[in-house]
């Protein structure tokens, strides 16, 4: 079983490592993503007082209105006044969804070309089939994140004072723990749809919700209560909050017991989502 | 040894009754054929021997384990070549043959040997390092082919070999397909709507209407069937009606004359025909034109489903909704 899911795996791999204009799409993406959003939205920047304003008070008020005011941000924004940074965290997080989705839509390509009675036909483990679909989309997911995270860092992501290997670490491991959950999540509905149109209008419904209800790329403060009780439940809102809390990591301080909070919510959420999961998905392969 | 044995095979969708009650057996190294119109049953009976479907009703063996229950065993003995073609086109040839052979854990330096081997039987030796993308239709088909060789299948399933094929490419497919059962023993159960392909390569063939089977045979006795082949002759000399002559000849069944052209039905024609010119000899019959005429299975089938292979192609709509019916539950 493990040689299967091992040579099913690469051959996802392979097909987009050898893919020179998906590899590029790829780079493209993110790039698009952070230089856009990320500087067109400047949000803190839209909390600020002009020049002529702040020059007609004395210069001790002056540096009590930009604390005050840095400070009022720094708390809607989860530690950081860079809109930037604050959504080049999110978008880590985005990037794991949108890459579990499309993973998940591969199936039903994989059932439409035949290519999936061939592994049904052949004496393998039904089960290495759906963790090979599980496994790539991680890989795929794990290599979009170290990928915009440099290209973040090279246009400006501010890391805390104190951010070191551990960090990126933690980070790595958060958006793992996502990634896992929400592979699995969609590929347990894909299996169990045929058609291609229906797959892309359910992926649709659900990635929206799932991006704008979390703090990936707004402060859930700002939201209306209905929504914050949603977003609270969006696993891509726990792992913005520890991925954003590593980053920011300073000799300020380190809320370690929130992130603490962040890390059960997402392990439970993995275990659960990957085991109920893979066994959902495995029913989409059951015998007609 | 029966490497096939369908017993009242069954499979229903629904209303629809796909496969009724099939019963048949295929022998060791038997090339054996489903023939029969699109919507017929013909994919749903491999998909069940396969294990991609269970049945409804009805039983099966492969290689002498029931597919239902003993399914993991019939697929270490089987393989499949699909009517669709499901080679990676983003994979190499040679990366989608070590794949296959990954799925049916053979070991990678035995799958090098036998890579090598199954893709110079099919001419692929040369193409073996391009993307299957650069591949033609083809290349794409024969590729299919060797991987469903990779484990050396006890028995090998060919849906529709050559659909879709150009005339030159699926003749060439044919000696390939031959090639392994002469050279491997492999046991080969095939389908196709091509009434030259169950001719040329099937031992047996099995012609399957509507998921029945209404008839099973050799190609040969399926057409003798019919009542035999047709000679067709016109005498030089003798302008006067000689059909009592022939009549009176042994091998004779039957003489139709139509203008000056005589009809006769014979069995075994090319037997029949020398001793025919031989005695119409002896009575100084002097034959200007003579022409033996062997009945097609196309022929065959008319007699046994009362329409003709190409009109039942999804004429009518019954048969179109069938055949959507069936794509649908299939994918």
């Amino acid at each position: 079983m493990i040689e299967e899911t091992i040579a099913l795996t690469k051959r996802e791999v392979k097909k987009w490592v050898k893919n020179p204009f998906l590899l590029f799409m790829m780079l493209l993406q993110p790039i698009i993503w952070l230089g856009l959003f990320g500087k067109a939205l400047n949000l803190t920047g839209l909390i600020s007082v002009s020049p002529e304003l702040i020059n007609q008070l004395p210069p001790e008020v002056q540096d009590q209105i930009g604390m005050f005011l840095n400070q009022m941000i720094s708390e809607t924004f989860g530690g950081t006044t860079d809109y930037f940074t604050y959504m080049a965290a999110g978008i880590l997080s985005i990037t794991v969804l949108f890459t579990a989705m499309f993973s998940g839509m591969s199936v039903v390509w994989d059932r439409r070309f035949g290519f999936l009675n061939k592994l049904l036909v052949a004496p393998i483990s039904r089960g290495s089939i759906v963790l090979a679909k599980v496994g790539s989309s991680v890989i795929r997911g794990m290599f979009q994140v170290l990928l915009i995270f440099s290209i973040a860092f090279a246009f400006g992501l501010k890391v805390g004072n104190a951010f070191g290997i551990l960090d990126f670490l933690g980070m790595v491991t958060v958006l793992f723990l996502l990634s896992l959950g929400l592979s699995s999540m969609f590929l347990a509905i894909t299996m169990q749809i045929k058609s291609h149109e229906t797959v892309i209008a359910v992926a649709n419904l659900l990635n929206l919700p799932l991006m704008f209800a979390s703090n990936a790329l707004f402060p859930i403060k700002q939201m209306p209560q209905w929504l914050q009780t949603i977003a609270n439940f969006n696993p891509i809102s726990y792992a913005g909050d520890a991925v954003r809390a590593f980053i920011l990591h300073s000799n300020a301080g380190f809320d370690a017991a929130k992130v603490t909070a962040d890390f059960q919510f997402l392990i439970v959420f993995a275990l659960i989502f990957s085991l109920v999961g893979i066994l959902i998905a495995r029913t989409g392969l059951r015998k007609g | 040894m029966r490497v096939i044995e369908a017993n009242d095979l069954t499979k229903r969708f629904g209303q629809l009754v796909a496969v009724d009650h099939v019963s048949f057996s295929v022998e060791e190294s038997e090339i054996f054929g489903f023939l029969g119109p699109n919507g017929a049953g013909k994919t749903t009976t491999i998909n069940m021997l396969t294990t991609l479907l269970n049945p409804t009703e009805g039983s099966a063996k492969v290689g002498g384990f029931d597919v239902e229950k003993q399914d993991g065993k019939v697929r270490e003995v089987v393989g499949l070549v699909p009517q669709d073609i499901t080679v990676d086109d983003d994979l190499t040839g040679m990366e989608n043959m070590m794949l296959q052979a990954k799925l049916y854990h053979v070991p990678t330096k035995v799958a090098r040997e036998r890579t090598m081997e199954a893709l110079s039987l099919v001419a692929l030796t040369d193409a073996a390092n391009r993307r299957v993308e650069t591949y033609s239709g083809g290349m794409r088909k024969r590729l299919e082919l060797a991987e469903g060789l990779i484990h050396y299948p006890k028995v090998l399933f060919l849906d529709e070999p050559t659909l879709g094929l150009d005339v030159q490419t699926r003749v060439v497919m044919w000696d390939y397909i031959k090639k392994l059962r002469d050279e491997h023993k492999i046991t080969m159960f095939l389908t196709t709507h091509y009434m030259e392909e169950a001719d040329v390569l099937c031992d047996r063939i099995a012609i399957i209407d509507q998921g029945k089977i209404v008839a099973l045979d050799t190609p040969e006795n399926l057409k003798d069937s019919l009542g035999g082949d047709i000679i067709e002759l016109e005498f030089n000399n003798k302008k006067d009606d000689q059909t009592d002559t022939l009549k009176s000849l042994s091998q004779v069944k039957d003489v139709k004359k139509i203008g000056d052209t005589y009809r006769i039905k014979v069995s075994r024609g090319e037997k029949a025909l020398p001793d025919i010119i031989e005695n119409l000899l002896k009575m100084d019959l002097r034959i200007g034109r003579v022409s033996l005429i062997k009945p097609t299975l196309d022929q065959v089938y008319l007699e046994y489903t009362g329409r003709s292979l190409r009109e039942t192609q999804g004429e009518t709509m019954e048969v179109w909704r069938r055949m959507r019916t069936l794509r649908r539950v299939r994918e």
